[in-house]
């Protein structure tokens, strides 16, 4: 029998010749040192993408890309095709896993020196294959077509739009058409299936080429320094003197590690299900409050903190920077020390970079910058801050619940954010300071001069001078004291707890 | 089976082929070698033409006007005087496979009398969908904080501008607006904003 097969085997061998080249390139000596668990997140990459690959054939059996029905078959898949709802789960579970592993190999591979020569090509090729990722992240969550997936796409457009002379143009090319509609999601599934797979699977071959050609990147040592005369002669030496066969010296650390991350997809989507699809894709629905994907959200938050006149040169000129110096990165850093000992520049803009994805992705799932477009009816004023007012401070109370202003101002801790609470407003603006501030608005709020009578006014003025903390008087202009000590408008002031 | 195969089969060394002269001289190969590049060139534009007009038929080319036209969005009565009101139509370009997404919402601010203020839903900043706070009078979005007054200008936020504005009319008792085609912030119809 075993003859037999291996006569078999060396009949196919003998015309496909493909024997020799793969045993000599699983058998390449490396060097010792590489058989790390620091080096198992190229492979483990590669293992999630099959899983996509493969899940991805699965759910397009019978997913339906038309802007009719493809909610409907989405729900389908959840709830009538068995198991429908855990191959969905797998996929956008391997989704987020994908993105984070891919992140995690860039900066091992950054950090490790692994990008200088002569491996620029291949961190090149790598910068390419993130951009393909995130690609494939963001069309992926459009064909997910729900309500998150067709304001997404608006957002999108809006952005493309911004683009100097070409933006019009770019928006339709994008949709498809001049509105999100069926033909802006069969364009996206064309980009999702068949595009973006293809080219990634052609450049993960020329990555995974290029890996064998030049070898895995040895253990950086501090005081090892690459230069390009010598650096090909050092490392073939150490893969002599320092070296074994990658199989089975390195890889069972990337079998173990894979079948680790494969494990972890299934038990995220087995414990936490698929996402979505939220709400059908029905533009005539605006209760709904669109949030990118995880990924993006640091995003989601960069866009409501920049200030307004900043944002279109950011947005169209950030990513040409970050995306020109990743590429450009082993040109301007090729040769010198590997080890992240010896390179603390390195090391802090990983740190400075994480932090501030970090906590933009924070900052968006608290969203302090969105109005409660729901507090005016929610939540009462607290009963202490009406004790011992005057009548006008309580007419004043009831224009500051009816003209909900508690949709950007909190008070006793329950409201928006995006305007200052308001519980010890007295003690920061005078009695002019506020009119002025109500009826002109300023920084960041609008001017309610023409949605207040003078008599609305009065009352929530009044109202607003009673918020300061016990046993501590309101804010007042000294230039004015006299004035507001005799004056009729010293009434509110006097009204406090 | 016969043993092995070769590991490559047998060429003739090129560089001593009697049909491989110096640079200058034309050959009967090199000639045809060129014709046939070149008549590869002519059926590869001939195809490439077509292909590239199929790929950009989305765009509208120039002010967008083949996507606009006047749709209805119903008697002047259904619009109470001094409020603005929640309207929906059906974009004028439909596809068999847009489902519902072809059922637009727009904002409907009736002045007085005839005079109406037809704004889009979509936020100038990155086109979340605005809601109107009759009480506060303002437009909020929900996505990144932006609003703007009744009569769709700025109030505030990281919007740049004001709503877009549909081009409206009204024609026998109906209110018809100039729709179509979706309000971005930089896009061709924000240059029709009225």
């Amino acid at each position: 029998m075993r003859l037999m097969l291996a006569r078999i085997g060396r009949w196919f061998d003998d015309r496909l010749q493909l024997a020799r080249p793969i045993r000599e390139a699983v058998e390449h000596p490396v060097p010792r040192k590489t058989a790390s668990w620091f080096y198992v997140f190229g492979s483990a990459a590669l293992v999630v993408f099959a899983l996509q690959f493969v899940t991805g054939i699965l759910l397009a059996l019978v997913y339906v890309p038309s802007g009719a029905e493809a909610w409907s078959s989405l729900q389908a898949l959840n709830n009538e095709v068995a198991l429908g709802w855990f191959i969905r789960a797998l996929h956008g579970w391997g989704s987020n896993f994908m993105v984070a592993i891919v992140l995690i190999h860039m900066v091992q591979v950054f950090l490790f020196g692994a990008f200088k020569f002569p491996r620029e090509l291949t961190w090149i090729v790598g910068v390419f294959l993130l951009l393909m990722t995130l690609g494939m992240a963001f069309s992926g969550q459009v064909l997910r077509f729900d309500q998150d997936a067709y304001w997404g796409l608006g957002i999108g457009a809006s952005i493309a739009s911004r683009v100097p002379v070409i933006g019009p143009a770019a928006v339709e090319l994008m949709l498809g058409g001049p509105i999100i509609a069926g033909a802006t999601l069969s364009r996206f599934f064309a980009l999702h299936v068949f595009v973006i797979p293809g080219l990634l699977i052609a450049l993960v071959g020329l990555h995974l080429l290029m890996v064998l050609k030049l070898g895995i990147n040895e253990w950086p040592m501090p005081g090892r320094v690459v230069r390009r005369a010598t650096y090909l002669r050092e490392y073939h030496a150490l893969t002599k003197t320092d070296g074994a066969p990658f199989v089975p010296y390195a890889v069972w650390k990337d079998v173990f590690f894979a079948a680790a991350i494969l494990l972890a997809v299934a038990a995220c989507a087995l414990v936490f299900g698929p996402f979505g699809p939220t709400g059908r894709p029905d533009p005539t629905i605006i209760q709904t409050t669109p949030k990118p994907d995880y990924f993006f959200l640091w995003l989601y938050a960069l866009l409501s903190l920049l200030p307004p006149s900043l944002e279109t040169p950011a947005l169209l000129i950030g990513p040409v920077v970050v995306i020109g110096l990743l590429i450009l990165l082993p040109f301007l850093s090729g040769e010198g020390e590997k080890s992240w000992r010896r390179r603390p520049i390195a090391v802090v803009t990983v740190l400075l970079v994480a932090v501030v994805l970090g906590t933009f992705t924070r900052m968006a799932e608290v969203a302090p910058w969105s109005p409660h477009m729901n507090a005016w009816s929610g939540d009462p004023i607290p009963d202490r801050m009406l004790k011992g007012s005057t009548a006008l401070g309580r007419q004043g109370a009831l224009v500051f619940q009816v003209k909900q202003c508690r949709n950007c101002h909190a008070l006793g801790g329950t409201g928006g954010q995006r305007g200052p609470a308001l519980d010890d407003v007295a003690v920061r603006l005078t009695q002019d300071q506020l009119i002025r501030q109500v009826i002109q608005g300023g920084g960041n709020m609008p001017a309610y001069g023409k949605n207040l009578s003078p008599a609305e006014t009065t009352a929530l003025v009044a109202f607003l001078m009673t918020l300061h903390p016990h046993g501590q008087a309101p804010a007042r202009d000294a230039a004015q004291a006299e004035f507001v000590n005799k004056g009729p408008s010293a009434a509110p002031a006097s009204a406090s707890r | 089976m016969p043993g092995t195969m070769p590991d490559t089969p047998d060429t003739p060394a090129r560089a001593d082929s009697p049909d491989s002269p110096d640079e200058t001289t034309l050959t009967r190969r090199g000639m045809l070698m060129k014709v046939g590049i070149l008549v590869n060139g002519v059926v590869a534009a001939a195809i490439g033409v077509p292909i590239v007009a199929y790929l950009l038929s989305s765009l509208s080319r120039g002010r967008g006007g083949k996507y606009l036209s006047w749709v209805p969005l119903g008697p002047v009565g259904q619009f109470p005087e001094g409020e603005t009101r929640l309207a929906t139509f059906r974009n004028p370009l439909v596809m068999p496979t847009d489902g519902k997404t072809v059922d637009t919402a727009c904002w409907v601010r009736r002045v007085e009398g005839d005079t109406f203020q037809v704004f889009a839903v979509n936020c100038m900043h990155l086109g979340c969908p605005v809601r109107w706070f009759p009480q506060s009078g303002l437009f909020m979005c929900p996505c990144h904080g932006g609003a703007y007054y009744r009569d769709g200008e700025r109030a505030s936020g990281p919007p740049e501008r004001g709503l877009f504005v549909y081009p409206s009319k009204v024609k026998d008792g109906i209110l018809t607006i100039q729709a179509g085609q979706l309000p971005t912030p930089g896009g061709a119809a924000a240059v029709a904003r009225g």
